[in-house]
Protein backbone atom coordinates (compact mmCIF):
# COMPACT_ATOMS: atom_id res chain seq x y z
CA UNK A 1 0.00 0.00 0.00
CA UNK A 2 2.89 2.30 0.90
CA UNK A 3 4.51 1.54 -2.45
CA UNK A 4 1.27 2.37 -4.27
CA UNK A 5 0.95 5.70 -2.45
CA UNK A 6 4.57 6.46 -3.26
CA UNK A 7 3.92 5.60 -6.91
CA UNK A 8 0.92 7.93 -7.09
CA UNK A 9 2.76 10.79 -5.34
CA UNK A 10 5.70 10.44 -7.72
CA UNK A 11 3.34 10.30 -10.67
CA UNK A 12 1.48 13.42 -9.58
CA UNK A 13 4.80 15.28 -9.31
CA UNK A 14 5.80 14.19 -12.80
CA UNK A 15 2.41 15.18 -14.20
CA UNK A 16 2.84 18.65 -12.69
CA UNK A 17 6.36 18.97 -14.10
CA UNK A 18 5.21 18.08 -17.61
CA UNK A 19 2.30 20.55 -17.39
CA UNK A 20 4.64 23.18 -16.00
CA UNK A 21 7.08 22.63 -18.88
CA UNK A 22 4.40 23.40 -21.47
CA UNK A 23 3.23 26.37 -19.35
CA UNK A 24 6.73 27.81 -19.73
CA UNK A 25 6.53 27.54 -23.52
CA UNK A 26 3.10 29.24 -23.70
CA UNK A 27 4.31 31.95 -21.31
CA UNK A 28 7.51 32.50 -23.32
CA UNK A 29 5.46 32.82 -26.52
CA UNK A 30 3.29 35.58 -25.00
CA UNK A 31 6.33 37.46 -23.66
CA UNK A 32 8.12 37.07 -27.00
CA UNK A 33 5.21 38.73 -28.80
CA UNK A 34 5.16 41.58 -26.27
CA UNK A 35 8.94 42.03 -26.55
CA UNK A 36 8.82 42.28 -30.38
CA UNK A 37 5.93 44.75 -30.10
CA UNK A 38 7.92 46.89 -27.67
CA UNK A 39 10.91 46.81 -30.02
CA UNK A 40 8.81 47.78 -33.04
CA UNK A 41 7.21 50.65 -31.12
CA UNK A 42 9.99 51.95 -28.90
CA UNK A 43 13.22 50.19 -29.93
CA UNK A 44 15.61 48.72 -27.45
CA UNK A 45 14.66 49.89 -23.94
CA UNK A 46 14.32 48.65 -20.36
CA UNK A 47 10.91 47.21 -21.09
CA UNK A 48 12.36 45.06 -23.89
CA UNK A 49 15.31 44.04 -21.72
CA UNK A 50 12.99 43.02 -18.89
CA UNK A 51 11.07 40.77 -21.29
CA UNK A 52 14.24 39.26 -22.67
CA UNK A 53 15.32 38.47 -19.10
CA UNK A 54 12.00 36.75 -18.46
CA UNK A 55 12.32 34.63 -21.59
CA UNK A 56 15.88 33.73 -20.50
CA UNK A 57 14.63 32.72 -17.07
CA UNK A 58 11.81 30.66 -18.60
CA UNK A 59 14.30 28.90 -20.87
CA UNK A 60 16.52 27.97 -17.91
CA UNK A 61 13.53 26.79 -15.87
CA UNK A 62 12.28 24.68 -18.78
CA UNK A 63 15.75 23.16 -19.22
CA UNK A 64 15.81 22.24 -15.55
CA UNK A 65 12.33 20.72 -15.80
CA UNK A 66 13.29 18.79 -18.92
CA UNK A 67 16.26 17.24 -17.14
CA UNK A 68 14.17 16.38 -14.09
CA UNK A 69 11.46 14.80 -16.27
CA UNK A 70 14.05 12.77 -18.17
CA UNK A 71 15.69 11.64 -14.97
CA UNK A 72 12.38 10.70 -13.33
CA UNK A 73 11.08 8.85 -16.39
CA UNK A 74 14.17 6.70 -16.64
CA UNK A 75 15.13 6.15 -13.02
CA UNK A 76 11.58 5.18 -12.03
CA UNK A 77 10.88 3.33 -15.32
CA UNK A 78 7.64 5.27 -15.76
CA UNK A 79 5.51 5.04 -18.95
CA UNK A 80 7.97 2.51 -20.42
CA UNK A 81 5.91 2.33 -23.59
CA UNK A 82 5.86 6.05 -24.39
CA UNK A 83 8.77 7.60 -22.57
CA UNK A 84 10.90 7.79 -25.73
CA UNK A 85 8.11 9.74 -27.43
CA UNK A 86 7.57 11.98 -24.41
CA UNK A 87 11.27 12.81 -24.23
CA UNK A 88 11.37 13.42 -28.00
CA UNK A 89 8.43 15.78 -27.69
CA UNK A 90 9.90 17.65 -24.74
CA UNK A 91 13.34 17.97 -26.31
CA UNK A 92 12.01 19.36 -29.60
CA UNK A 93 9.55 21.65 -27.81
CA UNK A 94 12.47 22.91 -25.71
CA UNK A 95 14.12 24.13 -28.92
CA UNK A 96 11.23 26.55 -29.36
CA UNK A 97 12.31 28.32 -26.19
CA UNK A 98 15.87 28.54 -27.49
CA UNK A 99 14.50 30.01 -30.72
CA UNK A 100 12.54 32.69 -28.77
CA UNK A 101 15.59 33.49 -26.72
CA UNK A 102 17.94 33.55 -29.73
CA UNK A 103 15.60 35.81 -31.67
CA UNK A 104 15.34 38.35 -28.85
CA UNK A 105 19.12 38.29 -28.38
CA UNK A 106 19.50 39.02 -32.10
CA UNK A 107 17.27 42.10 -31.68
CA UNK A 108 19.47 43.21 -28.78
CA UNK A 109 22.80 42.65 -30.54
CA UNK A 110 21.97 43.60 -34.11
CA UNK A 111 19.32 46.27 -33.38
CA UNK A 112 17.71 46.16 -36.83
CA UNK A 113 16.40 49.50 -38.02
CA UNK A 114 12.88 48.58 -39.17
CA UNK A 115 11.17 51.24 -41.30
CA UNK A 116 7.69 52.34 -40.23
CA UNK A 117 5.92 50.83 -43.30
CA UNK A 118 7.12 47.30 -42.46
CA UNK A 119 6.42 47.32 -38.74
CA UNK A 120 2.81 46.21 -39.12
CA UNK A 121 4.00 43.23 -41.17
CA UNK A 122 6.45 42.20 -38.43
CA UNK A 123 3.75 42.61 -35.81
CA UNK A 124 1.29 40.46 -37.76
CA UNK A 125 3.97 37.83 -38.42
CA UNK A 126 4.88 37.67 -34.72
CA UNK A 127 1.19 37.38 -33.77
CA UNK A 128 0.72 34.52 -36.23
CA UNK A 129 3.76 32.48 -35.13
CA UNK A 130 2.75 32.89 -31.48
CA UNK A 131 -0.72 31.58 -32.35
CA UNK A 132 0.92 28.52 -33.92
CA UNK A 133 2.94 27.96 -30.73
CA UNK A 134 -0.19 28.39 -28.58
CA UNK A 135 -2.04 25.74 -30.54
CA UNK A 136 0.99 23.46 -30.33
CA UNK A 137 0.99 23.87 -26.54
CA UNK A 138 -2.69 22.87 -26.44
CA UNK A 139 -1.98 19.91 -28.72
CA UNK A 140 0.92 18.78 -26.53
CA UNK A 141 -1.28 18.92 -23.43
CA UNK A 142 -3.99 16.98 -25.30
CA UNK A 143 -1.41 14.35 -26.19
CA UNK A 144 -1.07 13.49 -22.51
CA UNK A 145 -4.79 13.42 -21.70
CA UNK A 146 -6.82 12.81 -24.86
CA UNK A 147 -4.59 11.90 -27.83
CA UNK A 148 -7.59 11.69 -30.17
CA UNK A 149 -7.93 15.51 -29.86
CA UNK A 150 -4.35 16.14 -31.05
CA UNK A 151 -5.15 16.24 -34.83
CA UNK A 152 -7.57 19.16 -34.31
CA UNK A 153 -4.85 21.27 -32.65
CA UNK A 154 -2.22 20.17 -35.14
CA UNK A 155 -4.49 21.25 -37.96
CA UNK A 156 -4.52 24.76 -36.50
CA UNK A 157 -0.74 24.77 -36.07
CA UNK A 158 -0.41 23.99 -39.79
CA UNK A 159 -2.95 26.65 -40.66
CA UNK A 160 -1.15 29.36 -38.69
CA UNK A 161 2.22 28.26 -40.03
CA UNK A 162 0.92 28.63 -43.59
CA UNK A 163 -0.51 32.06 -42.76
CA UNK A 164 2.86 33.04 -41.26
CA UNK A 165 4.54 31.90 -44.49
CA UNK A 166 2.20 34.09 -46.55
CA UNK A 167 2.84 37.11 -44.31
CA UNK A 168 6.60 36.57 -44.36
CA UNK A 169 6.68 36.14 -48.16
CA UNK A 170 4.69 39.34 -48.67
CA UNK A 171 6.86 41.16 -46.16
CA UNK A 172 10.05 40.03 -47.88
CA UNK A 173 8.61 41.03 -51.28
CA UNK A 174 7.78 44.46 -49.92
CA UNK A 175 11.25 44.82 -48.37
CA UNK A 176 13.03 43.92 -51.59
CA UNK A 177 10.70 46.14 -53.67
CA UNK A 178 11.65 49.14 -51.51
CA UNK A 179 14.45 51.65 -52.13
CA UNK A 180 16.51 50.51 -49.16
CA UNK A 181 20.14 49.51 -49.51
CA UNK A 182 20.73 45.84 -50.23
CA UNK A 183 22.58 45.30 -46.94
CA UNK A 184 19.61 46.66 -45.00
CA UNK A 185 17.17 44.62 -47.06
CA UNK A 186 19.17 41.51 -46.22
CA UNK A 187 19.26 42.46 -42.57
CA UNK A 188 15.49 42.99 -42.48
CA UNK A 189 14.92 39.70 -44.31
CA UNK A 190 17.05 37.92 -41.75
CA UNK A 191 14.69 39.03 -38.99
CA UNK A 192 11.60 38.05 -41.00
CA UNK A 193 13.05 34.58 -41.40
CA UNK A 194 14.04 34.38 -37.77
CA UNK A 195 10.50 35.15 -36.58
CA UNK A 196 8.94 32.89 -39.22
CA UNK A 197 11.36 30.16 -38.11
CA UNK A 198 9.42 29.87 -34.85
CA UNK A 199 6.30 28.79 -36.77
CA UNK A 200 8.34 26.34 -38.87
CA UNK A 201 9.71 24.84 -35.70
CA UNK A 202 6.22 24.62 -34.20
CA UNK A 203 5.15 22.74 -37.32
CA UNK A 204 8.05 20.30 -36.95
CA UNK A 205 7.08 19.60 -33.36
CA UNK A 206 3.44 19.19 -34.43
CA UNK A 207 4.49 16.62 -37.04
CA UNK A 208 6.23 14.58 -34.38
CA UNK A 209 3.28 15.00 -32.07
CA UNK A 210 0.94 13.64 -34.76
CA UNK A 211 2.95 10.41 -34.97
CA UNK A 212 3.22 10.05 -31.19
CA UNK A 213 -0.53 10.56 -30.86
CA UNK A 214 -1.28 7.93 -33.53
CA UNK A 215 0.99 5.50 -31.68
CA UNK A 216 -0.97 6.09 -28.48
CA UNK A 217 -4.28 5.52 -30.22
CA UNK A 218 -3.27 2.21 -31.81
CA UNK B 1 4.25 -41.45 5.27
CA UNK B 2 5.57 -43.98 2.81
CA UNK B 3 8.49 -42.38 0.89
CA UNK B 4 7.26 -44.22 -2.20
CA UNK B 5 4.20 -41.96 -2.12
CA UNK B 6 6.41 -38.93 -2.71
CA UNK B 7 8.15 -40.74 -5.56
CA UNK B 8 4.79 -41.48 -7.16
CA UNK B 9 3.66 -37.89 -6.65
CA UNK B 10 6.83 -36.57 -8.31
CA UNK B 11 5.39 -36.80 -11.84
CA UNK B 12 2.47 -34.57 -10.83
CA UNK B 13 4.78 -32.18 -9.05
CA UNK B 14 6.95 -32.03 -12.17
CA UNK B 15 3.84 -31.16 -14.19
CA UNK B 16 3.11 -28.45 -11.61
CA UNK B 17 6.62 -27.09 -11.94
CA UNK B 18 6.30 -26.97 -15.74
CA UNK B 19 2.92 -25.25 -15.41
CA UNK B 20 4.37 -22.57 -13.13
CA UNK B 21 7.39 -22.10 -15.39
CA UNK B 22 5.27 -21.62 -18.52
CA UNK B 23 1.86 -20.31 -17.56
CA UNK B 24 2.93 -17.63 -15.08
CA UNK B 25 3.99 -15.74 -18.21
CA UNK B 26 0.36 -15.68 -19.39
CA UNK B 27 -0.56 -13.88 -16.21
CA UNK B 28 2.39 -11.54 -15.69
CA UNK B 29 4.43 -11.87 -18.91
CA UNK B 30 3.55 -8.59 -20.59
CA UNK B 31 3.57 -6.65 -17.32
CA UNK B 32 7.10 -7.85 -16.58
CA UNK B 33 8.27 -7.77 -20.22
CA UNK B 34 7.21 -4.11 -20.57
CA UNK B 35 8.81 -3.29 -17.19
CA UNK B 36 5.48 -2.20 -15.72
CA UNK B 37 5.88 -4.72 -12.88
CA UNK B 38 9.12 -6.04 -11.40
CA UNK B 39 9.68 -9.77 -11.90
CA UNK B 40 10.20 -10.35 -8.16
CA UNK B 41 6.90 -8.65 -7.30
CA UNK B 42 5.16 -10.64 -10.02
CA UNK B 43 6.68 -13.93 -8.86
CA UNK B 44 5.69 -13.38 -5.21
CA UNK B 45 2.10 -12.34 -6.03
CA UNK B 46 1.77 -15.12 -8.59
CA UNK B 47 2.96 -17.81 -6.18
CA UNK B 48 0.75 -16.71 -3.30
CA UNK B 49 -2.39 -16.49 -5.42
CA UNK B 50 -1.74 -19.70 -7.36
CA UNK B 51 -1.58 -21.58 -4.04
CA UNK B 52 -4.70 -19.80 -2.73
CA UNK B 53 -6.61 -20.56 -5.92
CA UNK B 54 -5.55 -24.21 -5.83
CA UNK B 55 -6.43 -24.77 -2.18
CA UNK B 56 -9.66 -22.73 -2.06
CA UNK B 57 -11.18 -23.34 -5.50
CA UNK B 58 -9.35 -26.32 -6.98
CA UNK B 59 -11.98 -28.95 -6.22
CA UNK B 60 -14.37 -28.14 -9.09
CA UNK B 61 -12.16 -29.04 -12.04
CA UNK B 62 -10.60 -31.94 -10.11
CA UNK B 63 -14.07 -33.42 -9.72
CA UNK B 64 -14.59 -33.35 -13.49
CA UNK B 65 -11.30 -35.15 -14.14
CA UNK B 66 -12.31 -37.69 -11.50
CA UNK B 67 -15.53 -38.33 -13.44
CA UNK B 68 -13.52 -38.89 -16.61
CA UNK B 69 -11.43 -41.57 -14.96
CA UNK B 70 -11.05 -42.42 -11.28
CA UNK B 71 -7.52 -43.78 -10.91
CA UNK B 72 -7.42 -45.42 -7.51
CA UNK B 73 -3.94 -47.02 -7.70
CA UNK B 74 -1.08 -44.64 -6.98
CA UNK B 75 1.37 -46.12 -9.55
CA UNK B 76 -1.36 -45.75 -12.19
CA UNK B 77 -1.82 -42.09 -11.25
CA UNK B 78 1.96 -41.64 -11.37
CA UNK B 79 2.18 -42.97 -14.91
CA UNK B 80 -0.83 -40.95 -16.05
CA UNK B 81 0.72 -37.69 -14.81
CA UNK B 82 4.12 -38.73 -16.14
CA UNK B 83 2.67 -39.40 -19.62
CA UNK B 84 1.05 -35.97 -19.59
CA UNK B 85 4.34 -34.37 -18.55
CA UNK B 86 6.30 -36.20 -21.27
CA UNK B 87 3.66 -35.30 -23.88
CA UNK B 88 3.91 -31.65 -22.83
CA UNK B 89 7.70 -31.84 -23.13
CA UNK B 90 7.56 -33.51 -26.57
CA UNK B 91 4.99 -31.07 -27.92
CA UNK B 92 7.02 -28.10 -26.64
CA UNK B 93 10.14 -29.50 -28.27
CA UNK B 94 8.33 -29.87 -31.61
CA UNK B 95 7.12 -26.28 -31.37
CA UNK B 96 3.41 -27.03 -31.01
CA UNK B 97 1.38 -24.95 -28.57
CA UNK B 98 0.67 -27.27 -25.70
CA UNK B 99 -1.68 -27.37 -22.79
CA UNK B 100 -1.31 -29.46 -19.65
CA UNK B 101 -5.12 -29.67 -19.55
CA UNK B 102 -5.23 -31.45 -22.88
CA UNK B 103 -2.30 -33.68 -22.00
CA UNK B 104 -3.81 -34.89 -18.73
CA UNK B 105 -7.20 -35.59 -20.31
CA UNK B 106 -5.49 -37.67 -23.03
CA UNK B 107 -3.47 -39.51 -20.40
CA UNK B 108 -6.59 -40.32 -18.33
CA UNK B 109 -8.32 -41.68 -21.42
CA UNK B 110 -5.19 -43.77 -22.02
CA UNK B 111 -5.61 -45.17 -18.50
CA UNK B 112 -9.30 -45.85 -19.20
CA UNK B 113 -8.35 -47.83 -22.29
CA UNK B 114 -5.69 -49.76 -20.43
CA UNK B 115 -7.87 -50.55 -17.46
CA UNK B 116 -10.91 -51.30 -19.60
CA UNK B 117 -12.94 -48.66 -17.75
CA UNK B 118 -15.56 -46.92 -19.89
CA UNK B 119 -14.88 -43.25 -20.65
CA UNK B 120 -17.83 -41.07 -19.64
CA UNK B 121 -18.76 -39.66 -23.04
CA UNK B 122 -20.92 -36.97 -21.47
CA UNK B 123 -17.97 -35.63 -19.44
CA UNK B 124 -15.61 -35.94 -22.40
CA UNK B 125 -17.99 -34.01 -24.66
CA UNK B 126 -18.27 -31.29 -22.01
CA UNK B 127 -14.48 -31.06 -21.85
CA UNK B 128 -14.05 -30.91 -25.63
CA UNK B 129 -16.68 -28.20 -26.05
CA UNK B 130 -15.06 -26.21 -23.26
CA UNK B 131 -11.68 -26.30 -24.96
CA UNK B 132 -13.13 -24.72 -28.10
CA UNK B 133 -15.23 -22.33 -26.06
CA UNK B 134 -12.28 -21.16 -23.93
CA UNK B 135 -10.41 -19.00 -26.50
CA UNK B 136 -13.67 -17.87 -28.13
CA UNK B 137 -15.07 -16.74 -24.80
CA UNK B 138 -11.77 -15.05 -23.91
CA UNK B 139 -11.91 -13.14 -27.21
CA UNK B 140 -15.50 -12.04 -26.57
CA UNK B 141 -14.73 -10.91 -23.02
CA UNK B 142 -11.60 -9.05 -24.21
CA UNK B 143 -13.63 -7.22 -26.87
CA UNK B 144 -16.22 -6.22 -24.27
CA UNK B 145 -13.57 -5.05 -21.76
CA UNK B 146 -11.72 -3.12 -24.47
CA UNK B 147 -14.88 -1.25 -25.46
CA UNK B 148 -15.74 -0.43 -21.85
CA UNK B 149 -12.21 0.78 -21.11
CA UNK B 150 -12.12 2.90 -24.28
CA UNK B 151 -15.50 4.43 -23.40
CA UNK B 152 -14.29 5.48 -19.95
CA UNK B 153 -10.77 6.56 -20.95
CA UNK B 154 -12.27 8.96 -23.53
CA UNK B 155 -14.39 10.56 -20.85
CA UNK B 156 -12.11 10.55 -17.83
CA UNK B 157 -9.11 12.02 -19.72
CA UNK B 158 -6.46 10.93 -17.24
CA UNK B 159 -2.97 12.29 -17.73
CA UNK B 160 -0.70 9.76 -19.43
CA UNK B 161 1.57 9.32 -16.42
CA UNK B 162 -1.37 8.95 -14.03
CA UNK B 163 -3.00 6.43 -16.39
CA UNK B 164 0.34 4.59 -16.33
CA UNK B 165 0.27 4.43 -12.53
CA UNK B 166 -3.31 3.11 -12.53
CA UNK B 167 -2.38 0.56 -15.21
CA UNK B 168 0.50 -0.70 -13.04
CA UNK B 169 -1.83 -1.23 -10.09
CA UNK B 170 -4.47 -2.77 -12.38
CA UNK B 171 -1.88 -5.16 -13.83
CA UNK B 172 -0.98 -6.28 -10.31
CA UNK B 173 -4.63 -6.94 -9.42
CA UNK B 174 -5.31 -8.62 -12.78
CA UNK B 175 -2.19 -10.73 -12.28
CA UNK B 176 -3.25 -11.74 -8.77
CA UNK B 177 -6.72 -12.67 -10.05
CA UNK B 178 -5.12 -14.47 -13.00
CA UNK B 179 -2.83 -16.47 -10.71
CA UNK B 180 -5.79 -17.38 -8.47
CA UNK B 181 -7.84 -18.48 -11.49
CA UNK B 182 -4.85 -20.42 -12.86
CA UNK B 183 -4.41 -22.23 -9.55
CA UNK B 184 -8.14 -22.95 -9.27
CA UNK B 185 -8.55 -24.14 -12.83
CA UNK B 186 -5.29 -25.97 -13.50
CA UNK B 187 -4.45 -27.59 -10.16
CA UNK B 188 -6.57 -30.51 -11.35
CA UNK B 189 -4.00 -31.14 -14.10
CA UNK B 190 -1.24 -31.31 -11.54
CA UNK B 191 -2.69 -33.41 -8.73
CA UNK B 192 -6.21 -34.30 -9.94
CA UNK B 193 -5.29 -37.85 -10.96
CA UNK B 194 -3.90 -38.59 -7.48
CA UNK B 195 -7.05 -37.58 -5.58
CA UNK B 196 -9.02 -40.85 -5.96
CA UNK B 197 -5.99 -42.86 -4.72
CA UNK B 198 -6.11 -40.86 -1.47
CA UNK B 199 -2.35 -41.20 -0.92
CA UNK B 200 -1.73 -38.90 2.06
CA UNK B 201 -2.87 -39.47 5.66
CA UNK B 202 -5.17 -36.86 7.19
CA UNK B 203 -3.12 -34.21 8.95
CA UNK B 204 -4.14 -32.71 12.27
CA UNK B 205 -3.18 -29.03 12.47
CA UNK B 206 -4.43 -27.84 15.87
CA UNK B 207 -8.21 -27.96 15.66
CA UNK B 208 -8.14 -28.39 11.86
CA UNK B 209 -8.05 -31.59 9.89
CA UNK B 210 -6.30 -31.31 6.52
CA UNK B 211 -7.50 -33.97 4.12
CA UNK B 212 -5.38 -35.80 1.57
CA UNK B 213 -6.98 -33.76 -1.23
CA UNK B 214 -6.23 -30.46 0.51
CA UNK B 215 -2.63 -31.52 1.06
CA UNK B 216 -2.36 -32.49 -2.60
CA UNK B 217 -3.69 -29.09 -3.66
CA UNK B 218 -1.18 -27.43 -1.35
CA UNK B 219 1.71 -29.52 -2.68
CA UNK B 220 0.63 -28.91 -6.28
CA UNK B 221 0.36 -25.19 -5.58
CA UNK B 222 3.86 -25.18 -4.10
CA UNK B 223 5.19 -27.04 -7.17
CA UNK B 224 3.64 -24.39 -9.42
CA UNK B 225 5.14 -21.64 -7.24
CA UNK B 226 8.54 -23.34 -7.51
CA UNK B 227 8.17 -23.31 -11.30
CA UNK B 228 7.36 -19.60 -11.15
CA UNK B 229 10.42 -18.79 -9.07
CA UNK B 230 12.94 -21.03 -10.81
CA UNK B 231 12.07 -20.79 -14.47
CA UNK B 232 9.38 -18.23 -15.36
CA UNK B 233 11.65 -15.18 -15.62
CA UNK B 234 13.03 -15.96 -19.08
CA UNK B 235 9.58 -17.01 -20.34
CA UNK B 236 8.07 -13.76 -19.07
CA UNK B 237 10.77 -11.70 -20.76
CA UNK B 238 10.17 -13.32 -24.12
CA UNK B 239 6.39 -13.68 -23.98
CA UNK B 240 5.87 -10.20 -25.43
CA UNK B 241 7.75 -11.18 -28.57
CA UNK B 242 5.78 -14.37 -29.02
CA UNK B 243 2.39 -12.78 -28.64
CA UNK B 244 3.18 -9.62 -30.59
CA UNK B 245 3.73 -6.24 -28.98
CA UNK B 246 1.02 -5.44 -26.51
CA UNK B 247 0.45 -2.10 -24.85
CA UNK B 248 0.15 -2.29 -21.05
CA UNK B 249 -3.58 -1.51 -21.33
CA UNK B 250 -4.09 -4.29 -23.88
CA UNK B 251 -2.08 -6.58 -21.60
CA UNK B 252 -4.39 -5.75 -18.71
CA UNK B 253 -7.43 -6.59 -20.85
CA UNK B 254 -5.88 -9.83 -22.12
CA UNK B 255 -4.95 -11.00 -18.61
CA UNK B 256 -8.34 -10.06 -17.16
CA UNK B 257 -10.26 -11.80 -19.97
CA UNK B 258 -8.04 -14.88 -19.54
CA UNK B 259 -8.59 -14.89 -15.78
CA UNK B 260 -12.36 -14.49 -16.05
CA UNK B 261 -12.51 -17.47 -18.43
CA UNK B 262 -10.35 -19.67 -16.19
CA UNK B 263 -12.36 -18.61 -13.16
CA UNK B 264 -15.73 -19.26 -14.86
CA UNK B 265 -14.62 -22.80 -15.72
CA UNK B 266 -13.41 -23.43 -12.15
CA UNK B 267 -15.86 -21.72 -9.83
CA UNK B 268 -18.16 -23.94 -7.84
CA UNK B 269 -19.71 -20.81 -6.33
CA UNK B 270 -20.72 -19.55 -9.75
CA UNK B 271 -22.02 -22.99 -10.66
CA UNK B 272 -24.16 -23.07 -7.51
CA UNK B 273 -25.45 -19.55 -8.12
CA UNK B 274 -26.42 -20.32 -11.72
CA UNK B 275 -28.11 -23.56 -10.65
CA UNK B 276 -29.90 -21.75 -7.82
CA UNK B 277 -31.31 -19.22 -10.28
CA UNK B 278 -32.49 -21.89 -12.70
CA UNK B 279 -29.82 -20.96 -15.26
CA UNK B 280 -27.74 -23.44 -17.26
CA UNK B 281 -24.50 -24.20 -15.40
CA UNK B 282 -21.01 -23.90 -16.82
CA UNK B 283 -18.93 -27.09 -16.76
CA UNK B 284 -15.95 -27.04 -14.41
CA UNK B 285 -13.16 -28.08 -16.73
CA UNK B 286 -9.41 -27.44 -16.72
CA UNK B 287 -8.70 -25.27 -19.76
CA UNK B 288 -5.53 -23.96 -21.37
CA UNK B 289 -4.27 -20.71 -19.91
CA UNK B 290 -2.16 -20.03 -23.02
CA UNK B 291 -5.08 -20.51 -25.36
CA UNK B 292 -7.25 -18.21 -23.26
CA UNK B 293 -4.61 -15.47 -23.53
CA UNK B 294 -4.17 -16.02 -27.27
CA UNK B 295 -7.96 -15.87 -27.69
CA UNK B 296 -8.10 -12.58 -25.78
CA UNK B 297 -5.30 -11.07 -27.89
CA UNK B 298 -7.02 -12.16 -31.10
CA UNK B 299 -10.19 -10.46 -29.80
CA UNK B 300 -8.31 -7.20 -29.19
CA UNK B 301 -6.63 -7.45 -32.62
CA UNK B 302 -9.98 -7.92 -34.35
CA UNK B 303 -11.31 -4.82 -32.61
CA UNK B 304 -8.28 -2.82 -33.66
CA UNK B 305 -8.98 -3.78 -37.25
CA UNK B 306 -6.21 -6.32 -37.68
CA UNK B 307 -6.61 -7.76 -41.13
CA UNK B 308 -3.98 -10.45 -40.83
CA UNK B 309 -5.06 -13.03 -38.29
CA UNK B 310 -2.31 -15.60 -38.51
CA UNK B 311 -4.30 -18.65 -39.54
CA UNK B 312 -1.15 -20.73 -39.28
CA UNK B 313 -1.02 -19.98 -35.52
CA UNK B 314 -4.69 -20.88 -35.19
CA UNK B 315 -4.07 -24.05 -37.19
CA UNK B 316 -1.23 -25.00 -34.85
CA UNK B 317 -3.48 -24.52 -31.83
CA UNK B 318 -6.06 -26.87 -33.35
CA UNK B 319 -3.28 -29.33 -34.23
CA UNK B 320 -2.17 -29.12 -30.59
CA UNK B 321 -5.73 -29.87 -29.44
CA UNK B 322 -5.70 -33.09 -31.41
CA UNK B 323 -2.06 -34.15 -31.07
CA UNK B 324 -1.52 -33.47 -27.35
CA UNK B 325 -4.26 -35.73 -25.92
CA UNK B 326 -3.52 -38.39 -28.51
CA UNK B 327 0.21 -38.51 -27.71
CA UNK B 328 -0.44 -38.37 -23.95
CA UNK B 329 -3.02 -41.16 -24.22
CA UNK B 330 -0.68 -43.38 -26.19
CA UNK B 331 2.22 -42.76 -23.79
CA UNK B 332 -0.06 -43.48 -20.85
CA UNK B 333 -1.21 -46.78 -22.32
CA UNK B 334 2.33 -47.93 -23.10
CA UNK B 335 3.73 -46.68 -19.78
CA UNK B 336 1.00 -48.43 -17.77
CA UNK B 337 1.71 -51.64 -19.64
CA UNK B 338 5.37 -51.45 -18.67
CA UNK B 339 4.63 -50.52 -15.07
CA UNK B 340 2.26 -53.45 -14.71
CA UNK B 341 4.15 -56.09 -16.61
CA UNK B 342 7.80 -55.16 -16.09
CA UNK B 343 7.71 -53.66 -12.59
CA UNK B 344 4.75 -55.70 -11.37
CA UNK B 345 3.00 -52.67 -9.93
CA UNK B 346 -0.74 -52.35 -9.45
CA UNK B 347 -1.86 -49.61 -11.80
CA UNK B 348 -5.62 -50.14 -11.92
Amino acid sequence: MKTSLHLFRRTKELEQKIDSFFDKISEAAVIYRLAVRVYLKEGLNEDFQERLDRVNALESDADKLRREIEQQLYSNTLIPDSRGDVLGLIETADQLLSQFEGSLWAFTIEQPDIPEEFRDGYKKLTGMVVKAVDELGLGARAFFRSPHDVPAYNHKVMLYEKEADIISTNLKKAIFASDLELARKLHLREFVEQIDGVADMAEDVADRLAIYAIKRLV
Amino acid sequence: MDPLVLLFLSSGLFLGWALGANDAANVFGTAVGTKMVKWRTAAIICSIFVILGAVISGAGTSGTLGKLGAITALPGAFMTAMSAAVAVFMMTKSGLPVSTSQAIVGAIIGWNFFSGSPTDINTLTKILITWILCPVLAAAIAIFLFKVLKFFSRRVKLHMVMADAYTRVALLFAGAFGAYALGANNIANVVGVFIPANPLPVLQLGPYLVSSTQQLFMLGGLAIALGVFTYSRGVMMTVGGNLGRLSPTAAFIAVTAHSIVLFIFASRGLEAWLAGNGLPTIPLVPVSSSQAVVGAIVGISILQGATGIRWSVLGRIVAGWIATPFVAGLLSFIGLFFLQNVFNLVVI
